[in-house]
């Protein structure tokens, strides 16, 4: 230990355990692991929660030897545009790597998130088999499981009593000491035939977007009759039946669960008698939502749903009609997250559906709900914080659809406590966004899309620059940002310049020249991820910025103007940079090419972990 | 208000609310043009081209620009709709793929052969790809030239013995015939139902 640290060993290492558990960021426990040598001794033996932003940033074995005592993973793998298909299928992103380390050096782990991976069954078996105390296994966005998978997570679940090992480890405590013996085996006697509640089961199954292969139709009746500790279930993503009657028995028997999200294939009359066993719920996605009118289903529906006490989330609303959304109109009220994003329904239903939410904090919805319905939302969701608002007919060729910048205008105005922004439409003003940034500088996310790229002001017809820049100068706390429209390179000056928070940029069909992405490497001091597609940005912008990479997680650039050679000079010159050059022709390799080859695809991250073992043939690591 | 999308009336029922109207909106689009996978549409071109068919019938979408020199002219004539969808780009707007593929529509197509007095719809997810496609096609229309081909769909007058098969009429006047398309979708679809009569040969193996 340095001199001068001296006071790091007045404490026992418990002490700054301690401490440390008041640490919840992960930017502060690495600030605390650099202060000395016992620090880091001790940070890293306490620390029990992990997030790996790039799967590839460090080698699997490597995060566990460092950190022993993790309790709880999350892991990201694949770069955003994979959402979008701009990333090859087979690019990467593996879990098995993480989940076979994980296996040997967590064995204690409790908890696992995995966003854009390919996880396979075998890794699925693996985690169901490695991990005694599981509780919560969530799959986002990712891909290449099936529903036999899932039967083997079901399979491995328990709720049963101390196993006898644990009953002989005390009993020979019990024999060793010689005081307190019949308390003792007291202690032994209830451990071995009670229910323990802290032992961990699985609690939480979420499944959030993947794409699912079904081959394995009754999977859910894997779970076996005794386990009753879920309290969170969440297979919306999932495209086959799934058996009622079983789902059934599994709801009434977990008095515990509070979120249940259900996949769109369950008819309506199931879904009512399935959520009648469960008012307890906090968080319910429903199935279908339409049917042929029946009055007998519509009074069922409403008295289930009237017996939700605690509904706090609802989400589904698939192929809603008009017909059965006023039997839910009791809960209204009581709702903070309203997502109807794959809801269909039409503006004036659902207009009078969203009005009576007046406690929303959350609102994803379609643009059915046009301007008409998010001036009603101004006006009655004041407490509203995020609102996304998603496409109905994304690749349409006329905008039949009655929503512009007067709803988000209309939003920012009313609803002062909105932080968050997610809006697709088909026109903007740089009028409307100065008007969004002076009303609402509390934003911290804002994205976004203009559907046609290049769409300029349609009133002016003049660059949305000055709207642009309007918000970065104004929302000071900006975290993230989209932009879309016709965009010179002026917005990326006011970018670079005002935008000092902005952690993750995305950039598409913007900017005139190198000077613009000059302008947000140069600047930008705290930005994490960048991603542009279809952009005049080139090599100079790159190589005059190359030590910026290396403060960022990661940089995507697609069909814009770099070239292979000042790839090469990239990767030399930054070694802790993979430089990985796509490209799905699968011509010659990357090493005949010549220099001024256009490089099609381009992901630049930062690792400690060297180029990747597990490139595909259309990936080349510079 | 009302969409393109959906479609609705003020006579159409619910149900069409949602997907039942989009499952059989009639594009000859290939699922490039509902917006599934553009990417692939993009490199491939026409079917036609890329397997050298020298079969009438053929199902066409915007992007098959090369027919094949094969297939003669008359066989895929104007009772071939086009989609005005333009073209796509790649991965844009940014929707995500699954609530493309969850909020998809239809992937039913329709076939017309020359001559033949109803159209055909067929699914072109229901194939793995292009011979597998050909195949059912070759299969659907090839009741044309074989009289006696099994075909459970037709109803025979037992007074003359004509064969009847059902067929209807679309909200393009197309006259399709029924079966192609899933029951539950095509309930809010029909307009009008029609026998007709199915003695018709035609031999679609043109030079």
């Amino acid at each position: 230990m340095v001199r001068g640290f001296g006071w790091a060993a007045a404490f026992p290492d418990e002490v700054w355990e301690h401490v440390f558990s008041f640490l919840a960021a992960d930017a502060d426990r690495n600030a605390v692991a650099l202060v000395c040598r016992a620090w880091h001794r001790i940070e890293r033996r306490s620390r029990r929660r992990v997030f790996v932003g790039n799967c590839y940033a460090v080698a699997p074995a490597a995060a566990v030897r460092r950190f022993p005592e993790v309790r709880a993973a999350a892991i990201k793998g694949k770069p955003h545009f994979a959402d979008f298909n701009l990333v090859p299928t087979d690019w990467g992103g593996g879990a098995e790597a993480w989940v076979e380390a994980m296996a040997e050096g967590w064995p204690h782990l409790e908890e696992l998130r995995l966003k854009r991976m390919v996880v396979s069954d075998d890794c699925l078996e693996l985690i169901a088999r490695s991990f005694k105390n599981f509780g919560v296994l969530s799959l986002v966005s990712c891909d290449g499981f099936s529903t036999a998978g899932l039967a083997a997570i079901a399979a491995n679940c328990r709720s049963s009593p101390v196993h006898t090992s644990v009953g002989l480890e005390v009993a020979i405590l019990v024999s060793v000491a010689s005081e307190g013996v019949n308390e003792l085996s007291l202690v032994y006697l209830l451990l071995s035939s009670a229910d323990i509640p802290y032992l961990r089961n699985l609690r939480e199954l979420d499944l959030h977007e993947n794409e699912v292969e079904d081959n394995c139709l009754n999977w859910i009746s894997h779970f076996p009759e005794s386990f009753t500790s879920l309290v969170s279930l969440n297979i919306a993503c999932l495209e086959g039946d799934v058996n009622t009657s079983v789902l059934e028995c599994l709801i009434s028997r977990c008095p515990n669960l509070k979120t249940l999200r259900l996949n769109h294939a369950m008819p309506l009359e199931k879904l009512v008698s399935l959520l009648q066993r469960a008012p307890q719920l906090v968080d319910v996605g429903t199935s279908k939502f339409s049917a042929d009118h029946h009055p007998e289903l519509f009074s069922k529906l409403e008295s289930t749903f009237a017996g939700f006490k605690h509904l706090k989330s609802l989400s589904g609303i698939w192929e809603a009609g008009p017909t059965y959304l006023p039997a839910i109109y009791s809960v209204c009220e009581s709702l903070t997250s309203l997502n109807l994003c794959y809801a269909t329904i039409q503006s004036p239903e659902l207009l009078k559906f969203v009005s009576r939410c007046k406690n929303l904090q959350r609102l994803w919805v379609m643009d059915l709900i046009e301007d008409n319905g998010l001036i009603a939302v101004a006006a009655s969701c004041k407490l509203l914080q995020e609102l996304r608002v998603f496409p109905s007919d994304p690749y349409g060729v006329a905008p039949p659809i009655s929503l512009t910048e007067h709803g988000l205008v209309a939003i920012s105005a009313g609803c002062l406590m909105l932080h968050s922004v997610l809006y697709f439409c088909r026109q903007m003003t740089n009028a409307a966004l100065l008007t969004i940034a002076n009303n609402r500088p509390n934003l911290t996310c804002f994205r976004l899309c203009i559907i046609e790229p290049h769409t300029p002001d349609y009133i002016s017809q003049e660059p949305l620059d000055a709207g642009f820049s309007a918000i970065v100068e104004s929302c000071k706390d900006l975290r993230r940002l989209s932009l879309s429209g016709l965009l010179t390179d002026r917005v990326f000056k006011s970018i670079g310049a005002s935008a000092n928070r902005l952690e993750m940029l995305s950039v598409a069909f913007a900017g005139d020249s190198d000077a613009g992405l000059h302008y947000i490497l140069s600047g930008c001091k705290n930005l994490r991820k960048l991603e542009i597609r279809d952009c005049p940005f080139g090599d100079k912008a790159l190589l005059d910025n190359a030590s910026k990479l290396e403060t960022m997680r990661s940089l995507w650039m697609s069909s814009c103007s770099v070239t292979l050679g000042a790839c090469r000079q990239l990767a030399l010159k930054m070694p802790r940079l993979n430089v990985e050059v796509i490209d799905e022709r699968r011509g010659r390799p990357l090493e005949s090419w010549p220099d001024d080859f256009p490089v099609e695809k381009l992901y630049i991250y930062r690792t400690v972990a060297g180029p990747r073992s597990d490139t595909p043939p259309c990936v080349w690591t510079v | 208000m009302s969409t393109t999308e959906t479609g609705c009336s003020s006579t159409e029922p619910e149900v069409t609310g949602g997907l039942g109207y989009d499952e059989t909106e009639l594009t000859l689009g290939l699922p490039g043009a509902g917006g599934s996978k553009p990417s692939e549409t993009d490199r491939k071109r026409g079917f036609a081209a890329a397997v050298g068919l020298n079969v009438g019938a053929a199902s066409r979408g915007e992007d098959c620009g090369a027919r094949s020199s094969d297939s003669s002219d008359g066989s895929v004539s104007g009772a071939i709709k086009r989609s005005a969808a333009k073209a796509q780009v790649v991965g844009w707007p940014p929707v995500r793929s699954f609530r493309r593929t969850a909020l998809r529509s239809c992937t039913y197509v329709k076939v017309a052969v020359d001559g033949a007095p109803y159209l055909r719809k067929v699914d072109l997810e229901a194939h793995g790809g292009y011979e597998q496609l050909l195949a059912a096609l070759e299969e659907m229309f090839s009741c044309f030239t074989v009289r006696d081909y099994p075909d459970e769909r037709r109803l025979v007058d037992p007074v003359n013995g004509t064969e009847y098969v059902p067929t209807y009429e679309d909200k393009d006047g197309d006259w399709m015939l029924v079966g192609d398309v899933p029951w539950k979708s095509v309930l809010s679809f029909f307009l009008s139902c029609f026998l007709t009569v199915a003695a018709v040969r035609f031999n679609m193996l043109r030079a």
